[in-house]
């Protein structure tokens, strides 16, 4: 058993998402071989470089594909990279995390490899037997890879926790080893050009990953109401989320959408307000430890998977949890 | 609908315009069960429960179609064809999509069990008959949530590809596609020379209903019948459904009365806070 997984970097770092990747191919089998692929150009690439080598105890090496070509994580000739990386490793799993990267490459990659993918994986039972939600969550489907190698998969990185690793904690520094570009070829090159890309900067932590989300819903019936959320947020130390209504609504921007189609969050403690509970949205946070929910609404689905419910108004109830939450520490 | 174009352009089309002039789009269209159904298991968990239950074209293949309608309307391509692959009633989805206002049809019957590596495999014979200049997708239907295909068969054709798109704008003097998708992180921006696979997003557009006049109109449109045998396509399974089970469901949780006893409890009971 060897696995190639598909790692993200930012900022001279490799993305949690990626390093949960890690920890999925460690479920594949104890004894795997795992080489994490890194791509872009520049010194931020080495940077990650070094840091995936001793990000996790299980990786056994880091290939490095440095080229202008590789700039930005772009489909085209990142599905040539892993195709080309696969031909020389023959690897007999290949992993990313569903993040909208892996979403967008991992599918590609296998249609040039000529295998069916699994996407969105939650469970791993054994090498080739994989779990994954369908039907928005409603339904877990098991699957059996019966083909050919590689078995490809996206895993939720959610499903497939890591501890942060602090500075202190010596662990093995893998060797990182450059990727040979000198045959990648890419049929695709300048087929697809990347223009810009725009987000929200903020001190909030990632909704990805954050130990505790803020959600608010159509109920806050205005951008500037949703500032609400965001100090509730604030004093909490929490990411904000938002459901598609609110998104679409304009309250927010769409990288905070959490559901089926947006971002799958599991934090310890999940505060929904104004949410009503669609199954689309249930789908994105239904896994989260502690689900609080505040509506003025009592049937509202969102009570039926709360933990702790709060059946009133939540422009009554933000300012006076503002008022009595303790400071975070 | 070359008759759209600006009058300004008169007889002397340029050469890039007669080619959009002749610009076709495929949109490949999915029938799922109706989203607003509420699904059950099978109770030998052989999978999902779809007798006599409500079935539509996946919302996300609606917006894809809804897309290439708002193109053709904008007199930047002259026809767009919807394709589906699956058992017969899939003629149904496809009847939907001529209602909404694609100008013909393709049927691929196949066996109702089909992963996105058959379907994508199937769109590229499409793609080598019909000579489209985009192919649009939704990026995933809601039955099996595999966000595969798109990607699949860009891959295949070795066409550029913007996947999750909310907003897409075609350039017909530059034969590109700008495409703004929405990626973890916010919104990233991509030029795409066409031909290009281009699978949508919720907020790229909202789709239309089909009309009493126009659902009575598409009953005289055509669809063509392929098999994949007729296709050269090999159906292939790698994959063995092995079962479908119902989520572990959540413990039924308290109602609590006053934010004093919320605080009480996350602090006391949950210790999260």
């Amino acid at each position: 058993v060897s696995t190639l997984v598909l790692a993200e970097h930012e900022g001279g770092s490799v993305k949690t998402s990626s390093v949960s990747a890690v920890a999925a191919a460690k479920a594949i089998s104890e004894e795997n071989s795992i080489s994490v692929l890194l791509a872009g150009s520049g010194p931020s690439l080495h940077e990650a470089a070094s840091h995936a080598a001793s990000c996790h105890p299980s990786i056994s090496q880091v290939l490095v594909a440095d080229s202008d070509k590789l700039a930005y994580p772009l489909a085209e000739p990142w599905a040539e990279l892993v195709h080309l990386v696969q031909q020389e490793g023959g690897y007999s799993h290949i992993i990313a995390a569903s993040s909208s990267f892996g979403k967008n490459v991992l599918p590609r990659v296998a249609a040039l490899l000529d295998v069916s993918p699994v996407t969105d994986v939650i469970e791993i039972s054994g090498p080739q037997l994989f779990v994954r939600p369908i039907y928005a969550g409603n339904a877990l489907c098991t699957v059996r890879y019966a083909g050919a190698n590689p078995c490809m998969l996206t895993i939720r990185s959610t499903s497939f926790p890591v501890a942060p690793i602090s500075a202190d904690s010596k662990c093995n520094t893998a060797p990182v080893t450059q990727v040979d570009l000198s045959t990648f070829i890419e049929v695709t090159l300048g087929k697809s050009r990347y223009l810009n890309h725009s987000s929200q900067e903020t001190e909030r932590p990632d909704l990805g990953n954050a130990r505790v989300v803020v959600t608010g819903g159509r109920a806050l019936k205005s951008a500037e109401n949703f500032k609400l959320i965001e100090k509730l947020a604030e004093k909490l130390g929490a990411a904000v989320g938002a459901t598609r209504a609110a998104v679409d609504a304009g309250f927010v921007p769409n990288e905070l959408q959490v559901g089926q189609t947006g971002k799958i969050v599991a934090p310890e403690l999940y505060m929904a307000f104004g949410v009503s509970g669609a199954i689309q949205h249930l789908a994105g946070m239904r896994d989260s430890k502690f689900i609080v929910a505040v509506n003025k609404d009592a049937d509202a689905p969102i009570f039926q998977v709360a933990d702790y419910g709060l059946v009133g108004d939540l422009f009554e109830i933000i300012p006076e949890l503002l008022e009595k939450l303790p400071e975070k520490k | 609908m070359v008759g759209r174009h600006p009058a300004t352009s008169g007889l002397h089309l340029t050469a890039d315009e007669r080619v959009l002039g002749k610009m076709k789009i495929m949109v490949a269209v999915k029938r799922v069960v109706d989203y607003a159904v509420k699904i059950r298991v099978k109770s030998d968990k052989s999978g999902v429960e779809t007798s006599n239950i409500k079935m539509s074209m996946n919302p996300f293949c609606e917006i894809a179609l809804e897309e290439a309608l708002r193109i053709k309307e904008s007199g930047l391509a002259s026809e767009v064809i919807a394709v589906s692959m699956g058992p017969t009633q899939c003629v149904d989805t496809l009847r939907t999509g001529l209602a909404m206002g694609a100008d013909r049809a393709i049927h691929v019957d196949a066996p109702a069990t089909l992963y996105p590596l058959s379907v994508a495999k199937l769109l590229k014979a499409l793609v080598d008959f019909e000579k489209p200049h985009l192919l649009i997708l939704g990026k995933q239907a809601i039955d099996d949530d595999c966000n595969q295909t798109g990607q699949m068969v860009a891959g295949l054709l070795k066409w550029p590809q913007g996947t999750f798109a909310s907003k897409v704008v075609l350039d017909k003097e530059k034969q590109v596609a700008t495409v703004e998708r929405e990626v973890d992180g916010g919104l990233e921006t991509l030029c795409l020379d066409l031909p290009a696979v281009i699978t949508t997003d919720l907020r790229l557009n909202q789709p239309r209903y089909a009309t009493l006049p126009n659902i009575m109109k598409a009953k005289s449109k055509v669809i063509k019948k392929f098999t994949p045998e007729e296709l050269n396509v090999q159906i292939k399974s790698d994959l063995e459904l092995v079962q479908v089970t119902d989520p572990p469901k959540r413990k039924a949780g308290v109602i609590v009365s006053s934010v004093d006893e919320l605080i009480d409890k996350l602090k006391n009971e949950a210790h999260v806070i």
